[in-house]
């Protein structure tokens, strides 16, 4: 018994040890926010000697060239990402259900296609893309990210959700059948309220990698007053007519990261089971 | 009767998957044929594009020295990155599966990197870090170490990138935790009262019984790791001496700054056959690995 707790509190040790390690950078992060920018590159402190609060006023109205500030940059960012998230859970599930639920000519075809574009890089079709889309006129707009939500091309969210309704009896679907619904009555009444998981781990996932999405954002978007946050970060450490203020730049750098942690902290049961359920990656 | 409740039925199903089948056409197979055509061509967005077979291919692996030496980086970075990041993983779902207190705050911690890593906010994070004056070069100047070019010596730029890469493998990890939690307790009972060690049982058990798990997050991480582009960005901007210019950045600049659509077109199909051949192949020799509990014999 001595030896198991003794074993345990190694663990323990251990957990916490690597844990502080990993999460360090994440506090360095939080404190040089605070810092002058020259400590942040003398000191071997994580507090700052002055606390430097302003930092977050003044990085936030930096944005490009006066014009544009972080408010922008964060408006915009929920401009693009909450509807997409919105569309893609609606438009995924609605594909998930007729794959899980439905006998459909070429059905044999099609499965297999939806699961082999899981595998289908982002890379090999973005070129074609963004000629599709100058062609279309919607370069500089948030069309390129709303319209494949509206389509459901997230193959990922499809299989994710076609996974969790197999672990749903049919029983159910037939029942309500019975009673009168109609197969999108089913949907929404029957099935939506049980899948309910699913799609939060769906959306979650959805707005975790539009917010954190860089590559094609800056491919479709190119006028600043339409940056996202990804891309406004970007502009604050390109600034090459003078130096760039580190200080500032970590403080913005942390407001773009804290929606996440909230979500993270509110959250972290389905992004968990939605990674060991489907295995998505992260 | 029977037909025409088979005619609705059809009609149903065809109903809700509508919208993706239109969305799949115009978005990705519409594409994906679109670029291996374009990379059969010269096109760039000022000319049309005209015939030129197999140019683009040939010039890649002769004319442009640099190709080929982007790929080399690019799979260095993800043979750097990936089995590290996999190690840490397992070694840190295995610490997480003995039954102790708080386990769930512990899972949490460690996937919060996985949560922020993606983002520019972290890729600039990074940069500020292993910056010749940054904080990793103080802490280890305490040892007595350093200090390290990180961003600029030739030899570690990549090295950093990948540090990045594992600092995120939390979701590897996650899915490493369902496989151990599957493997049936008995085994190891069995193997106790035969006096197997902990790390006989580890080799022994563990490992076999998890090698399909391991073998999907091989081939998953790779492919992530051959497209990265933001913390190449961000970071290093593809130096020193173009030693971070992984393919997603050659790709990017050929295509959106020098124009040249089908040149760019045909590096996107060389990566997708890279991907494709690491797909099939790992899927393949696995066959040969993995453990499958219903080949019976071990039951």
């Amino acid at each position: 018994m001595r030896r198991e707790t003794r074993q345990e509190l190694i663990r323990h040790l251990l957990l916490v040890g690597i844990g502080i390690f990993l999460i360090y950078p994440v506090c360095f992060m939080i404190f040089a926010s605070l810092k002058d920018t020259n400590e942040i590159f003398t000191s071997t402190k994580l507090f700052p000697s002055i606390w430097h609060p302003e930092n977050y006023s003044n990085g936030w109205k930096s944005g490009a060239t006066g014009v544009v500030t972080y408010t922008n940059f964060f408006l915009n960012t929920f401009k693009l990402v909450i509807p997409v998230v919105v569309f893609t859970v609606i438009s995924c599930s609605l594909a998930a259900y007729g794959f899980a639920r439905f006998d459909f000519p070429m059905k044999k075809l099609l499965f297999p296609v939806l699961i082999s574009t899981l595998m289908l890089p982002n890379t090999v079709i973005i070129i074609p893309r963004f000629m599709l889309f100058k062609n279309l006129g919607w370069l500089d707009s948030y069309l390129p990210f709303l319209v494949p939500a509206i389509f459901a091309v997230y193959p990922f969210f499809i299989f994710m959700i076609i996974q969790f309704l197999r672990g749903v009896p049919t029983s159910l679907d037939e029942s309500a059948k019975i009673d009168g619904c109609t197969s999108l009555q089913t949907l929404v009444h029957i099935l939506v309220p049980l899948l309910k998981p699913a799609l939060f781990s769906a959306g979650l996932f959805q707005f975790l990698w539009t917010w954190n999405d860089f590559y094609n954002q800056f491919i479709f978007i190119n006028s600043p007053k339409k940056f996202t946050l990804s891309l406004g970060l970007r502009l604050s450490i390109d600034a090459s007519t003078e130096a760039v203020k580190w200080n500032e730049v970590m403080a913005m750098s942390v407001c773009s990261i804290i929606p996440l942690f909230i979500l993270f902290f509110c959250a972290q049961k389905y992004f968990v089971e939605g990674i060991a359920t489907s295995g998505l990656k992260g | 009767m029977i037909q025409k409740k088979y005619r609705s039925k059809h009609f149903v199903g065809l109903f809700y998957i509508a919208p993706w089948l239109i969305g799949f056409l115009i978005f990705q197979l519409y594409p994906f044929i679109a670029s291996f055509y374009y990379s059969f061509t010269d096109y760039t967005l000022l000319s049309k594009p005209n015939f030129v077979g197999l140019q683009n291919y040939i010039n890649l692996f002769t004319v442009d020295k640099q190709f080929l030496s982007t790929m080399k980086i690019t799979g260095l970075y993800a043979l750097l990155s990936v089995p590290l990041k996999l190690a840490f993983a397992l070694f840190i779902a295995t610490l997480l599966t003995a039954k102790i207190k708080g386990i769930g705050i512990y899972r949490s911690l460690y996937y919060l990197p996985s949560i922020l890593g993606g983002s520019v906010a972290v890729s600039v994070l990074w940069r500020v870090m292993f910056m010749k004056d940054g904080m990793i070069n103080h802490f280890i100047g305490l040892f007595g170490i350093g200090p390290v070019n990180w961003l600029t010596d030739p030899d570690l730029a990549l090295v950093t990138l990948s540090l990045l890469q594992v600092w995120q493998f939390g979701s590897a990890m996650v899915i490493f935790l369902a496989a151990l939690k599957g493997i049936p307790r008995e085994l190891y009972e069995a193997a106790a009262i035969d006096g197997g060690g902990k790390w006989k049982q580890f080799a022994h058990i563990t490992l076999p019984q998890i090698s399909s798990v391991i073998f999907f997050n091989l081939v998953m991480q790779s492919i992530q790791a051959l497209q990265n582009f933001t913390s190449a960005f961000v970071i290093t901007g593809g130096g020193p001496m173009k030693k971070t210019y992984i393919i997603g950045m050659k790709l990017y600049d050929d295509a959106f700054r020098f124009y040249k659509v089908g040149y760019a077109c045909a590096e996107s199909w060389i990566l997708f056959l890279v991907i494709l051949a690491l797909t099939v192949l790992v899927f393949r020799s696995s066959d040969a690995w993995v453990y499958y509990a219903d080949e019976g014999g071990t039951k």
